[in-house]
Protein backbone atom coordinates (compact mmCIF):
# COMPACT_ATOMS: atom_id res chain seq x y z
CA UNK A 1 0.00 0.00 0.00
CA UNK A 2 2.73 2.17 0.86
CA UNK A 3 3.73 2.99 -2.80
CA UNK A 4 0.15 4.25 -3.83
CA UNK A 5 -0.15 8.02 -4.13
CA UNK A 6 -1.89 9.82 -1.79
CA UNK A 7 -3.90 12.89 -2.27
CA UNK A 8 -4.21 16.03 -0.54
CA UNK A 9 -7.16 15.04 0.83
CA UNK A 10 -6.41 11.24 2.06
CA UNK A 11 -6.47 11.80 5.92
CA UNK A 12 -10.35 13.24 5.27
CA UNK A 13 -11.48 10.38 3.46
CA UNK A 14 -9.57 8.03 6.15
CA UNK A 15 -11.70 10.07 8.25
CA UNK A 16 -15.33 9.64 6.38
CA UNK A 17 -14.87 5.87 6.50
CA UNK A 18 -14.28 5.53 2.97
CA UNK A 19 -13.70 2.53 1.62
CA UNK A 20 -10.41 2.85 -1.13
CA UNK A 21 -9.08 1.25 -4.05
CA UNK A 22 -6.00 1.22 -6.21
CA UNK A 23 -7.06 3.58 -9.45
CA UNK A 24 -3.70 3.76 -11.60
CA UNK A 25 -1.09 3.83 -9.01
CA UNK A 26 -3.58 6.73 -6.83
CA UNK A 27 -5.03 5.68 -3.19
CA UNK A 28 -8.54 7.05 -4.10
CA UNK A 29 -12.04 6.85 -2.39
CA UNK A 30 -14.21 4.13 -3.91
CA UNK A 31 -17.41 4.72 -2.10
CA UNK A 32 -18.26 6.10 1.47
CA UNK A 33 -21.18 4.30 2.09
CA UNK A 34 -23.81 3.38 -0.45
CA UNK A 35 -22.43 4.02 -3.87
CA UNK A 36 -26.37 3.62 -4.83
CA UNK A 37 -27.04 6.17 -2.57
CA UNK A 38 -24.00 8.71 -3.79
CA UNK A 39 -25.10 7.86 -7.15
CA UNK A 40 -28.99 9.34 -7.17
CA UNK A 41 -27.70 11.73 -4.66
CA UNK A 42 -25.67 12.90 -7.53
CA UNK A 43 -28.57 12.71 -10.12
CA UNK A 44 -31.56 14.56 -7.60
CA UNK A 45 -28.98 16.77 -5.09
CA UNK A 46 -25.22 16.51 -5.47
CA UNK A 47 -21.94 14.88 -4.33
CA UNK A 48 -18.39 15.88 -3.40
CA UNK A 49 -15.82 14.04 -5.29
CA UNK A 50 -12.15 14.12 -5.04
CA UNK A 51 -10.66 13.54 -8.74
CA UNK A 52 -6.86 14.64 -7.15
CA UNK A 53 -5.83 11.31 -9.66
CA UNK A 54 -6.54 13.51 -12.88
CA UNK A 55 -3.15 14.95 -14.35
CA UNK A 56 -3.07 18.19 -15.02
CA UNK A 57 -0.72 19.67 -17.83
CA UNK A 58 0.34 22.83 -18.89
CA UNK A 59 1.33 24.00 -22.04
CA UNK A 60 2.53 27.83 -22.43
CA UNK A 61 4.26 29.76 -24.83
CA UNK A 62 3.29 31.90 -27.91
CA UNK A 63 2.96 28.43 -30.57
CA UNK A 64 1.03 26.79 -27.58
CA UNK A 65 -2.56 26.67 -29.71
CA UNK A 66 -0.57 25.42 -33.17
CA UNK A 67 1.89 23.15 -30.87
CA UNK A 68 -1.51 21.56 -29.34
CA UNK A 69 -3.52 21.55 -32.92
CA UNK A 70 -0.36 19.55 -34.18
CA UNK A 71 -0.15 17.63 -31.01
CA UNK A 72 -3.92 16.76 -30.76
CA UNK A 73 -6.69 15.91 -32.99
CA UNK A 74 -8.81 18.76 -31.82
CA UNK A 75 -8.74 22.55 -33.29
CA UNK A 76 -7.33 23.92 -29.96
CA UNK A 77 -6.24 27.21 -31.11
CA UNK A 78 -9.76 28.28 -32.32
CA UNK A 79 -10.58 27.87 -28.34
CA UNK A 80 -11.53 31.16 -26.76
CA UNK A 81 -9.91 32.09 -23.68
CA UNK A 82 -11.87 30.76 -20.43
CA UNK A 83 -13.34 27.75 -22.89
CA UNK A 84 -12.72 24.20 -22.42
CA UNK A 85 -13.14 21.56 -24.71
CA UNK A 86 -13.28 17.66 -25.42
CA UNK A 87 -10.57 16.32 -27.26
CA UNK A 88 -8.21 12.84 -27.85
CA UNK A 89 -4.45 12.77 -28.48
CA UNK A 90 -3.66 9.83 -31.51
CA UNK A 91 -0.70 8.06 -31.96
CA UNK A 92 0.24 7.90 -35.97
CA UNK A 93 -1.74 5.02 -36.59
CA UNK A 94 -4.77 6.73 -35.67
CA UNK A 95 -5.45 5.14 -32.34
CA UNK A 96 -6.10 6.71 -28.99
CA UNK A 97 -3.97 7.35 -26.89
CA UNK A 98 -5.81 9.17 -24.27
CA UNK A 99 -9.12 11.63 -24.01
CA UNK A 100 -8.58 14.94 -22.83
CA UNK A 101 -10.14 18.11 -21.57
CA UNK A 102 -8.57 21.32 -22.77
CA UNK A 103 -8.64 24.66 -20.97
CA UNK A 104 -7.81 27.76 -22.31
CA UNK A 105 -6.59 29.79 -19.67
CA UNK A 106 -4.98 32.45 -21.64
CA UNK A 107 -4.20 33.51 -25.21
CA UNK A 108 -0.73 31.56 -24.66
CA UNK A 109 -1.32 29.17 -21.90
CA UNK A 110 -3.88 25.95 -21.80
CA UNK A 111 -4.43 23.36 -19.10
CA UNK A 112 -4.77 19.57 -20.59
CA UNK A 113 -6.45 16.79 -18.33
CA UNK A 114 -5.46 13.31 -18.67
CA UNK A 115 -6.48 10.78 -17.12
CA UNK A 116 -4.37 9.74 -14.54
CA UNK A 117 -3.43 6.14 -15.85
CA UNK A 118 -2.20 7.83 -19.11
CA UNK A 119 -1.01 11.02 -17.70
CA UNK A 120 2.78 9.59 -18.19
CA UNK A 121 1.99 8.80 -21.78
CA UNK A 122 0.32 12.27 -22.12
CA UNK A 123 3.06 13.96 -21.04
CA UNK A 124 5.94 12.35 -22.88
CA UNK A 125 4.29 12.41 -26.17
CA UNK A 126 3.52 16.03 -25.60
CA UNK A 127 7.27 17.10 -24.65
CA UNK A 128 8.08 15.39 -27.96
CA UNK A 129 5.69 16.49 -30.16
CA UNK A 130 6.47 20.17 -29.02
CA UNK A 131 9.98 20.00 -30.47
CA UNK A 132 10.39 23.17 -33.28
CA UNK A 133 7.40 25.14 -31.67
CA UNK A 134 7.30 28.02 -29.03
CA UNK A 135 6.06 26.70 -26.57
CA UNK A 136 6.97 24.83 -23.16
CA UNK A 137 5.18 21.36 -21.95
CA UNK A 138 4.97 21.26 -18.17
CA UNK A 139 4.01 18.41 -15.48
CA UNK A 140 1.54 20.33 -13.06
CA UNK A 141 0.36 16.93 -11.74
CA UNK A 142 1.87 17.69 -8.47
CA UNK A 143 0.63 21.24 -9.04
CA UNK A 144 -3.16 20.79 -8.47
CA UNK A 145 -6.00 19.23 -6.60
CA UNK A 146 -9.15 18.79 -8.04
CA UNK A 147 -12.62 18.57 -6.32
CA UNK A 148 -16.04 18.42 -8.16
CA UNK A 149 -18.99 19.46 -7.17
CA UNK A 150 -21.78 17.59 -8.92
CA UNK A 151 -25.73 17.73 -9.00
CA UNK A 152 -28.39 20.02 -9.98
CA UNK A 153 -27.47 21.76 -6.21
CA UNK A 154 -24.34 22.15 -7.39
CA UNK A 155 -24.63 26.24 -8.23
CA UNK A 156 -26.00 26.80 -5.21
CA UNK A 157 -23.75 24.91 -2.87
CA UNK A 158 -21.03 26.15 -4.77
CA UNK A 159 -22.37 29.95 -4.22
CA UNK A 160 -22.07 29.63 -0.44
CA UNK A 161 -18.28 29.53 -0.97
CA UNK A 162 -17.31 31.90 -3.44
CA UNK A 163 -18.68 35.52 -5.31
CA UNK A 164 -17.69 34.64 -8.45
CA UNK A 165 -20.34 34.57 -11.24
CA UNK A 166 -21.68 31.45 -11.24
CA UNK A 167 -24.65 31.88 -13.71
CA UNK A 168 -22.41 33.49 -16.36
CA UNK A 169 -19.88 30.54 -15.76
CA UNK A 170 -20.86 28.58 -18.88
CA UNK A 171 -20.86 24.60 -19.15
CA UNK A 172 -17.55 24.26 -20.72
CA UNK A 173 -15.73 27.34 -19.29
CA UNK A 174 -13.28 28.26 -16.65
CA UNK A 175 -12.60 31.61 -14.44
CA UNK A 176 -9.94 31.78 -12.00
CA UNK A 177 -12.04 32.57 -8.63
CA UNK A 178 -11.75 32.12 -5.02
CA UNK A 179 -13.17 29.16 -3.59
CA UNK A 180 -12.99 29.36 0.34
CA UNK A 181 -10.90 32.38 0.25
CA UNK A 182 -8.42 30.00 -1.85
CA UNK A 183 -7.37 31.04 -5.87
CA UNK A 184 -8.65 28.04 -7.62
CA UNK A 185 -9.47 27.52 -11.31
CA UNK A 186 -13.11 27.06 -11.31
CA UNK A 187 -14.66 25.07 -14.68
CA UNK A 188 -18.24 23.87 -15.13
CA UNK A 189 -17.32 20.76 -16.00
CA UNK A 190 -17.76 16.94 -15.43
CA UNK A 191 -18.05 13.54 -16.10
CA UNK A 192 -21.87 12.63 -14.32
CA UNK A 193 -24.27 13.91 -16.84
CA UNK A 194 -25.30 16.46 -14.31
CA UNK A 195 -24.17 20.37 -14.26
CA UNK A 196 -21.80 20.97 -11.73
CA UNK A 197 -18.31 22.32 -11.36
CA UNK A 198 -14.78 21.07 -11.16
CA UNK A 199 -12.37 23.03 -8.96
CA UNK A 200 -8.10 23.04 -9.38
CA UNK A 201 -6.96 24.34 -6.09
CA UNK A 202 -3.29 24.42 -4.31
CA UNK A 203 -3.27 20.87 -2.86
CA UNK A 204 -2.57 22.97 0.91
CA UNK A 205 -6.03 24.53 0.38
CA UNK A 206 -8.09 21.26 -0.73
CA UNK A 207 -9.63 20.44 2.91
CA UNK A 208 -10.27 24.17 3.43
CA UNK A 209 -11.99 23.82 -0.03
CA UNK A 210 -13.57 20.39 0.68
CA UNK A 211 -15.07 21.44 4.63
CA UNK A 212 -16.15 24.61 3.25
CA UNK A 213 -18.27 22.90 0.05
CA UNK A 214 -19.20 20.38 2.52
CA UNK A 215 -20.86 22.65 5.52
CA UNK A 216 -22.56 24.78 2.22
CA UNK A 217 -23.91 21.62 0.91
CA UNK A 218 -25.00 20.14 4.55
CA UNK A 219 -28.73 21.63 4.07
CA UNK A 220 -28.93 20.50 0.17
CA UNK A 221 -28.20 16.89 0.58
CA UNK A 222 -24.43 16.86 -0.60
CA UNK A 223 -22.44 14.19 0.28
CA UNK A 224 -18.83 12.84 -0.42
CA UNK A 225 -18.87 10.24 -3.40
CA UNK A 226 -16.56 7.70 -4.81
CA UNK A 227 -15.33 6.96 -7.88
CA UNK A 228 -18.12 3.72 -7.93
CA UNK A 229 -20.69 6.16 -8.57
CA UNK A 230 -18.70 8.42 -10.72
CA UNK A 231 -18.46 5.33 -13.07
CA UNK A 232 -22.08 4.57 -12.86
CA UNK A 233 -22.91 7.89 -13.53
CA UNK A 234 -20.59 8.58 -16.41
CA UNK A 235 -22.03 4.78 -18.51
CA UNK A 236 -25.39 6.26 -17.69
CA UNK A 237 -24.63 9.49 -19.32
CA UNK A 238 -23.20 7.48 -22.30
CA UNK A 239 -19.56 8.89 -21.70
CA UNK A 240 -17.07 6.90 -22.95
CA UNK A 241 -14.01 5.72 -20.15
CA UNK A 242 -10.56 5.23 -21.26
CA UNK A 243 -9.57 1.35 -21.08
CA UNK A 244 -12.99 0.75 -21.97
CA UNK A 245 -14.58 2.18 -24.69
CA UNK A 246 -11.41 3.90 -25.96
CA UNK A 247 -7.89 2.49 -26.68
CA UNK A 248 -5.20 2.49 -28.50
CA UNK A 249 -6.63 -0.21 -30.89
CA UNK A 250 -9.38 2.08 -31.68
CA UNK A 251 -9.32 5.13 -33.95
CA UNK A 252 -11.85 7.90 -32.61
CA UNK A 253 -14.14 7.19 -35.88
CA UNK A 254 -14.53 3.79 -34.55
CA UNK A 255 -15.31 5.04 -30.94
CA UNK A 256 -18.36 7.23 -32.63
CA UNK A 257 -16.30 10.20 -32.02
CA UNK A 258 -14.81 11.33 -34.92
CA UNK A 259 -16.32 14.83 -34.64
CA UNK A 260 -13.26 15.51 -31.87
CA UNK A 261 -11.58 15.15 -35.16
CA UNK A 262 -11.02 18.54 -36.85
CA UNK A 263 -9.56 18.18 -39.95
CA UNK A 264 -10.23 21.79 -41.02
CA UNK A 265 -7.43 23.22 -38.96
CA UNK A 266 -6.32 25.64 -40.45
CA UNK A 267 -2.99 25.89 -38.41
CA UNK A 268 0.09 23.81 -39.20
CA UNK A 269 -1.22 23.69 -42.87
CA UNK A 270 -3.80 21.60 -41.35
CA UNK A 271 -1.11 19.04 -40.78
CA UNK A 272 -1.30 16.51 -37.39
CA UNK A 273 -0.41 13.71 -35.74
CA UNK A 274 -2.31 11.13 -37.18
CA UNK A 275 -4.17 13.29 -39.57
CA UNK A 276 -3.08 10.19 -42.54
CA UNK A 277 -4.62 7.08 -40.93
CA UNK A 278 -7.36 9.19 -39.61
CA UNK A 279 -8.83 10.13 -42.99
CA UNK A 280 -8.37 6.68 -43.96
CA UNK A 281 -10.50 5.51 -40.65
CA UNK A 282 -12.95 8.75 -41.44
CA UNK A 283 -13.57 7.47 -44.94
CA UNK A 284 -13.92 3.80 -43.97
CA UNK A 285 -16.20 4.12 -40.94
CA UNK A 286 -18.40 5.93 -43.56
CA UNK A 287 -18.45 3.10 -46.67
CA UNK A 288 -18.41 0.47 -44.31
CA UNK A 289 -18.83 1.08 -40.62
CA UNK A 290 -16.89 -1.96 -38.12
CA UNK A 291 -18.33 -2.71 -34.96
CA UNK A 292 -20.96 0.09 -33.59
CA UNK A 293 -20.69 1.28 -30.29
CA UNK A 294 -24.18 1.19 -28.63
CA UNK A 295 -26.01 0.84 -25.47
CA UNK A 296 -27.89 -2.32 -24.12
CA UNK A 297 -30.37 -2.52 -21.71
CA UNK A 298 -30.94 -5.73 -19.81
CA UNK A 299 -34.68 -6.69 -18.89
CA UNK A 300 -32.84 -9.08 -15.98
CA UNK A 301 -30.53 -8.84 -13.15
CA UNK A 302 -27.60 -10.15 -13.91
CA UNK A 303 -25.34 -7.72 -15.17
CA UNK A 304 -23.39 -7.53 -18.68
CA UNK A 305 -19.79 -6.59 -17.20
CA UNK A 306 -16.81 -5.88 -19.92
CA UNK A 307 -15.44 -8.34 -21.63
CA UNK A 308 -18.42 -10.52 -21.90
CA UNK A 309 -19.44 -11.77 -25.47
CA UNK A 310 -22.23 -10.40 -27.07
CA UNK A 311 -24.36 -12.88 -29.44
CA UNK A 312 -27.12 -12.78 -31.54
CA UNK A 313 -29.88 -14.31 -31.11
CA UNK A 314 -28.75 -17.09 -33.10
CA UNK A 315 -26.18 -17.50 -30.35
CA UNK A 316 -23.43 -16.19 -32.99
CA UNK A 317 -20.91 -13.72 -31.19
CA UNK A 318 -21.69 -10.09 -32.64
CA UNK A 319 -19.66 -7.91 -30.11
CA UNK A 320 -17.99 -7.15 -26.59
CA UNK A 321 -19.26 -5.54 -23.57
CA UNK A 322 -16.94 -2.51 -22.96
CA UNK A 323 -18.73 -1.48 -19.60
CA UNK A 324 -22.00 -2.76 -17.27
CA UNK A 325 -23.57 -2.17 -14.31
CA UNK A 326 -26.58 -1.83 -12.43
CA UNK A 327 -28.01 1.65 -13.59
CA UNK A 328 -28.89 2.94 -10.37
CA UNK A 329 -31.30 5.73 -12.59
CA UNK A 330 -33.14 2.92 -14.77
CA UNK A 331 -33.05 0.01 -11.93
CA UNK A 332 -31.89 -2.02 -14.67
CA UNK A 333 -28.51 -3.18 -16.01
CA UNK A 334 -27.11 -1.67 -18.87
CA UNK A 335 -23.61 -1.62 -20.61
CA UNK A 336 -21.81 -0.06 -23.45
CA UNK A 337 -20.89 -3.20 -25.52
CA UNK A 338 -19.19 -3.13 -29.73
CA UNK A 339 -21.63 -4.56 -31.71
CA UNK A 340 -21.36 -5.66 -35.67
CA UNK A 341 -23.47 -2.78 -37.73
CA UNK A 342 -25.88 -5.41 -38.72
CA UNK A 343 -27.12 -5.82 -35.10
CA UNK A 344 -26.57 -1.85 -33.87
CA UNK A 345 -29.98 -0.28 -34.46
CA UNK A 346 -31.97 0.61 -31.16
CA UNK A 347 -34.65 -1.78 -30.74
CA UNK A 348 -32.75 -5.24 -31.71
CA UNK A 349 -32.85 -7.76 -29.51
CA UNK A 350 -29.67 -8.99 -28.85
CA UNK A 351 -27.74 -11.21 -25.88
CA UNK A 352 -25.25 -11.53 -23.84
CA UNK A 353 -23.42 -14.22 -22.23
CA UNK A 354 -22.93 -13.85 -18.44
CA UNK A 355 -21.46 -16.90 -17.30
CA UNK A 356 -22.66 -19.56 -19.96
CA UNK A 357 -26.33 -18.39 -20.09
CA UNK A 358 -27.32 -15.93 -22.61
CA UNK A 359 -29.15 -12.92 -21.43
CA UNK A 360 -31.52 -11.07 -23.50
CA UNK A 361 -30.44 -7.29 -23.64
CA UNK A 362 -32.05 -4.50 -26.17
CA UNK A 363 -30.10 -2.33 -27.80
CA UNK A 364 -31.01 1.63 -27.16
CA UNK A 365 -29.55 4.75 -28.32
CA UNK A 366 -27.08 6.50 -26.45
CA UNK A 367 -26.87 7.58 -23.90
CA UNK A 368 -28.90 5.96 -21.32
CA UNK A 369 -29.80 9.68 -19.15
CA UNK A 370 -30.16 12.73 -19.97
CA UNK A 371 -30.39 15.30 -17.64
CA UNK A 372 -33.78 17.81 -18.02
CA UNK A 373 -32.58 21.08 -18.96
CA UNK B 1 -17.49 -4.49 13.51
CA UNK B 2 -18.25 -7.85 15.64
CA UNK B 3 -18.22 -11.17 14.77
CA UNK B 4 -21.41 -13.06 16.56
CA UNK B 5 -19.80 -15.67 18.58
CA UNK B 6 -22.06 -18.03 18.20
CA UNK B 7 -21.52 -18.91 14.78
CA UNK B 8 -19.01 -20.59 13.07
CA UNK B 9 -16.89 -19.28 9.55
CA UNK B 10 -15.16 -19.92 7.01
CA UNK B 11 -12.12 -18.59 5.02
CA UNK B 12 -14.54 -17.60 1.91
CA UNK B 13 -16.68 -15.13 4.00
CA UNK B 14 -19.40 -17.39 5.14
CA UNK B 15 -21.55 -18.19 8.36
CA UNK B 16 -22.98 -20.89 9.67
CA UNK B 17 -25.49 -21.80 12.50
CA UNK B 18 -24.89 -24.70 14.36
CA UNK B 19 -27.20 -27.50 13.46
CA UNK B 20 -31.08 -27.06 15.31
CA UNK B 21 -33.18 -30.11 16.29
CA UNK B 22 -33.43 -30.89 12.69
CA UNK B 23 -30.47 -31.26 11.81
CA UNK B 24 -30.14 -27.93 9.64
CA UNK B 25 -28.15 -25.10 9.14
CA UNK B 26 -28.57 -21.52 8.06
CA UNK B 27 -25.82 -19.89 5.98
CA UNK B 28 -24.88 -16.24 5.45
CA UNK B 29 -22.22 -14.17 4.23
CA UNK B 30 -20.21 -12.03 6.77
CA UNK B 31 -20.38 -8.04 7.52
CA UNK B 32 -17.19 -7.74 5.93
CA UNK B 33 -17.71 -10.04 2.52
CA UNK B 34 -20.84 -7.58 2.62
CA UNK B 35 -19.10 -4.63 3.36
CA UNK B 36 -16.65 -5.29 0.70
CA UNK B 37 -18.76 -6.15 -2.08
CA UNK B 38 -20.93 -2.79 -1.90
CA UNK B 39 -24.38 -2.76 -2.58
CA UNK B 40 -25.49 -6.04 -4.05
CA UNK B 41 -27.62 -6.24 -6.74
CA UNK B 42 -28.52 -9.60 -7.36
CA UNK B 43 -28.35 -12.71 -5.47
CA UNK B 44 -28.57 -16.51 -6.90
CA UNK B 45 -29.21 -18.92 -4.62
CA UNK B 46 -29.12 -22.87 -5.03
CA UNK B 47 -32.74 -24.32 -5.18
CA UNK B 48 -34.24 -25.86 -2.48
CA UNK B 49 -34.28 -29.59 -2.48
CA UNK B 50 -31.04 -29.69 -4.05
CA UNK B 51 -27.75 -30.76 -2.69
CA UNK B 52 -24.73 -28.71 -2.03
CA UNK B 53 -21.33 -29.74 -1.09
CA UNK B 54 -19.11 -27.96 1.14
CA UNK B 55 -16.37 -26.01 -0.32
CA UNK B 56 -18.07 -25.94 -3.86
CA UNK B 57 -19.87 -22.79 -5.31
CA UNK B 58 -23.55 -23.26 -4.81
CA UNK B 59 -25.16 -19.37 -5.87
CA UNK B 60 -23.26 -16.35 -6.48
CA UNK B 61 -23.62 -12.47 -5.66
CA UNK B 62 -23.34 -9.93 -7.63
CA UNK B 63 -22.91 -6.49 -6.47
CA UNK B 64 -22.24 -3.26 -8.67
CA UNK B 65 -18.94 -3.41 -8.76
CA UNK B 66 -17.79 -7.43 -9.33
CA UNK B 67 -19.09 -10.65 -8.94
CA UNK B 68 -18.71 -13.41 -6.42
CA UNK B 69 -19.26 -17.38 -5.90
CA UNK B 70 -20.96 -18.33 -2.93
CA UNK B 71 -19.72 -21.26 -1.32
CA UNK B 72 -21.57 -24.17 0.56
CA UNK B 73 -19.56 -24.49 4.05
CA UNK B 74 -21.23 -27.68 4.34
CA UNK B 75 -22.85 -30.67 2.70
CA UNK B 76 -26.33 -31.56 2.21
CA UNK B 77 -30.17 -30.85 0.82
CA UNK B 78 -31.16 -27.43 0.65
CA UNK B 79 -34.38 -27.00 2.70
CA UNK B 80 -35.05 -23.11 2.44
CA UNK B 81 -34.14 -20.08 0.89
CA UNK B 82 -34.13 -16.63 2.36
CA UNK B 83 -36.82 -15.15 -0.23
CA UNK B 84 -36.75 -11.81 0.83
CA UNK B 85 -33.09 -11.50 0.09
CA UNK B 86 -34.59 -12.01 -3.29
CA UNK B 87 -36.71 -9.62 -3.53
CA UNK B 88 -34.67 -6.99 -1.08
CA UNK B 89 -31.00 -7.91 -1.61
CA UNK B 90 -30.25 -5.41 0.42
CA UNK B 91 -30.71 -6.97 3.01
CA UNK B 92 -27.36 -9.00 2.64
CA UNK B 93 -26.00 -4.92 2.93
CA UNK B 94 -28.25 -4.37 5.58
CA UNK B 95 -27.97 -7.41 8.18
CA UNK B 96 -26.02 -10.05 7.05
CA UNK B 97 -26.67 -11.86 10.14
CA UNK B 98 -30.03 -11.56 10.46
CA UNK B 99 -32.66 -10.65 8.06
CA UNK B 100 -29.75 -11.14 5.05
CA UNK B 101 -29.11 -14.71 5.75
CA UNK B 102 -28.82 -17.08 2.28
CA UNK B 103 -30.29 -20.58 3.14
CA UNK B 104 -30.82 -23.66 5.12
CA UNK B 105 -28.99 -27.37 4.44
CA UNK B 106 -29.94 -30.33 6.43
CA UNK B 107 -26.06 -30.84 7.31
CA UNK B 108 -24.45 -34.57 6.91
CA UNK B 109 -20.83 -32.79 6.78
CA UNK B 110 -18.99 -29.67 7.23
CA UNK B 111 -15.98 -28.35 5.35
CA UNK B 112 -13.07 -26.42 7.47
CA UNK B 113 -14.70 -24.02 9.82
CA UNK B 114 -13.61 -21.25 12.06
CA UNK B 115 -14.48 -20.11 15.36
CA UNK B 116 -15.51 -16.22 15.88
CA UNK B 117 -12.24 -14.90 17.07
CA UNK B 118 -10.29 -16.94 14.32
CA UNK B 119 -12.49 -15.70 11.50
CA UNK B 120 -12.02 -11.79 13.25
CA UNK B 121 -8.19 -12.46 13.25
CA UNK B 122 -8.34 -13.98 9.38
CA UNK B 123 -10.25 -10.76 8.62
CA UNK B 124 -8.19 -8.30 10.90
CA UNK B 125 -5.05 -9.19 11.63
CA UNK B 126 -3.73 -5.90 13.65
CA UNK B 127 -6.29 -6.38 15.99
Amino acid sequence: MSSLRLTALDALHRALGATMTDFAGWDMPLRYGSEREEHLAVRTKAGLFDLSHMGEITVAGPQAGEMLDHALVGFVSALGVLRARYTMICAEDGGILDDLIVYRLREDAFLVVANASNAQLVLDELIARAKGYNAVVSDDRDAYALIAVQGPESTEILAGTTEADLPGLKYYAILPAQVAGRDVLLARTGYTGEDGFEIFCNPGDAEQIWQALTEAGADRGLIPCGLSCRDTLRLEAGMPLYGHELSTDLTPFDAGLGRVVRFDKTTNDGAFVGRKALERAAAEAEANPPRVLVGLVSEGKRVPRAEYTVVSTDGEPIGRITSGSPSPTLEKPIAMAYVDAAHATPGTTVAVDVRGKHEPVQVVALPFYKRAR
Amino acid sequence: MSNPQHLQYTEEHEWLTAADADGVSTIGITQHAADALGDIVYVELPEVGSTVTAGETCGELESTKSVSDLFSPVTGEVTEVNEDVKNDNGLVNSEPFEGGWLFKVRVEATGAVLTADEYTALTNPSA
